[in-house]
């Protein structure tokens, strides 16, 4: 960077794409990519591409990774900082009012109505997420088996979210390396998504 | 000390959301359904109501949850919470590696944790029609002998609907939600089934 970006700029932008991006995760991409791509030039697309494949990798959401990332390459620490503010304001706002009209009006017999018909909508398009993340993985027995696992621990035995996820951390590693030392082609990633 | 357990709660589901969106629902149902914080029809309307506000879901729920569970300071110690974990690890991985995805064990770590964390949004989907659609808390309270008499038959037809229009005709989640809800205000709320 040659010339240094205001903390105060990254803030906005980075509050304009939270406040415009509805359904969280890649439907930031475009906006992200107008204001810093295009309109201000401060990263390139193939920058934009890393943050976004790296954003998927790590901890948290995507939109709050990909923030960081970008306010970390412009100003460091400070800019992160700027940037994960400017991103969270606009539904911490929205949020909070959202909450306490809902406190208020939820037991009113036509919200209630509506929420009852809210409710099972939303076990629908639960249904279609895990549906589309399973595509990948319907031919690949040992991935069906872990999401079977998965599934019947979680819903039947009620254990712990998190304990499965670092048993699925485990178990990628684990099984990762049987095949590294099974094929000779692993240096590609193999099965990897 | 509320203020204390939010932190710590959305500390740990920040840290194990990997994935974004929809991988947050079962840390939720672990974290805040399990100890009552939460019930499991109030995630399924956070979910709802995350699709037609701004901003990622992740920001959107904990910021819910907090304000629910202890006023807009504990929205604002839920939401900061949530996105420490990005903040740590994210600027972490910028400052000393950039091309942390072209990693041969991460790209495992992931192969294996995708069917899994698939798997525990598919338990969620289950847990959530629980409530939604046979009108019980959890998979314990399910009476089988008298299972079929507890079936919403217009919240399940609701549910098939929408899975239709979301998955074959890929309509847009926002529109589905909302004309779920419009639905639920006429049949129960008006006709009052």
């Amino acid at each position: 960077m040659s010339k240094k970006v205001s903390l105060w700029r990254i803030f906005l932008t980075m509050f304009k794409v939270g406040a415009l991006t509805f359904g969280g995760g890649y439907a930031m991409v475009p906006l992200f990519r107008a204001e810093y791509v295009q309109k201000y030039g401060w990263i390139t697309d193939e920058d934009m591409l890393n943050m976004i494949a790296l954003s998927q990798s790590i901890p948290g959401a995507i939109a709050v990774n990909c923030s960081v990332l970008v306010g970390y390459r412009l100003r460091k620490i400070k800019g992160a900082l700027a940037a994960v503010a400017g991103s969270v304001l606009p539904s911490l706002i929205t949020l909070t009012v959202v909450t306490y009209l809902y406190k208020a009006v939820r037991d009113n017999a036509y919200v209630a109505g509506a929420l009852r018909g809210v409710r099972a909508s939303v076990v629908a398009l639960l249904v279609s997420a895990f549906l589309g993340f399973m595509k990948p993985f319907y031919k690949d027995a040992l991935a069906v088996a872990a999401f079977a696992g998965a599934f019947l621990l979680s819903f039947l035995l009620d254990i712990n979210s998190i304990y499965l996820i670092i048993g699925g951390i485990v178990f990628g590693v684990a099984l990762g390396f049987l095949r590294i030392k099974k094929s000779d082609n692993a240096k590609d990633g193999g099965a990897a998504p | 000390m509320i203020y204390l357990k939010l932190l710590w709660i959305f500390f740990k589901i920040g840290l194990f959301s990997i994935g974004g969106g929809y991988a947050m629902v079962p840390l939720i149902n672990s974290e805040l359904v399990a100890y009552g914080l939460m019930t499991q029809a109030e995630v399924a309307d956070i979910v709802a109501i995350s699709q037609i506000t701004p901003g990622p879901f992740a920001v959107n729920a904990a910021t819910f949850a907090g304000v629910k569970v202890a006023g807009i300071f504990g929205g604002v110690v839920a939401t900061a919470a949530v996105v420490l974990p990005s903040l740590i690890i994210a600027t972490l991985l910028a400052r000393y590696f950039f091309k942390f995805e072209d990693n041969v064990i991460v790209k495992r770590a992931m192969w294996g944790l995708r069917p899994v964390v698939t798997g525990l949004i598919a338990a969620a989907a289950a847990s959530m029609a629980l409530p939604a659609l046979l009108g019980v808390e959890s998979s314990a309270g399910i009476q089988w002998a008298s299972l079929f008499s507890a079936v919403d038959i217009p919240a399940v037809i609701i549910a098939l609907v929408s899975g239709f229009a979301i998955i074959k005709l890929k309509a847009s989640p926002v529109l589905v939600i909302l004309a779920a809800g419009v639905l639920g205000v006429i049949l129960f709320g008006v006709i009052g089934i």
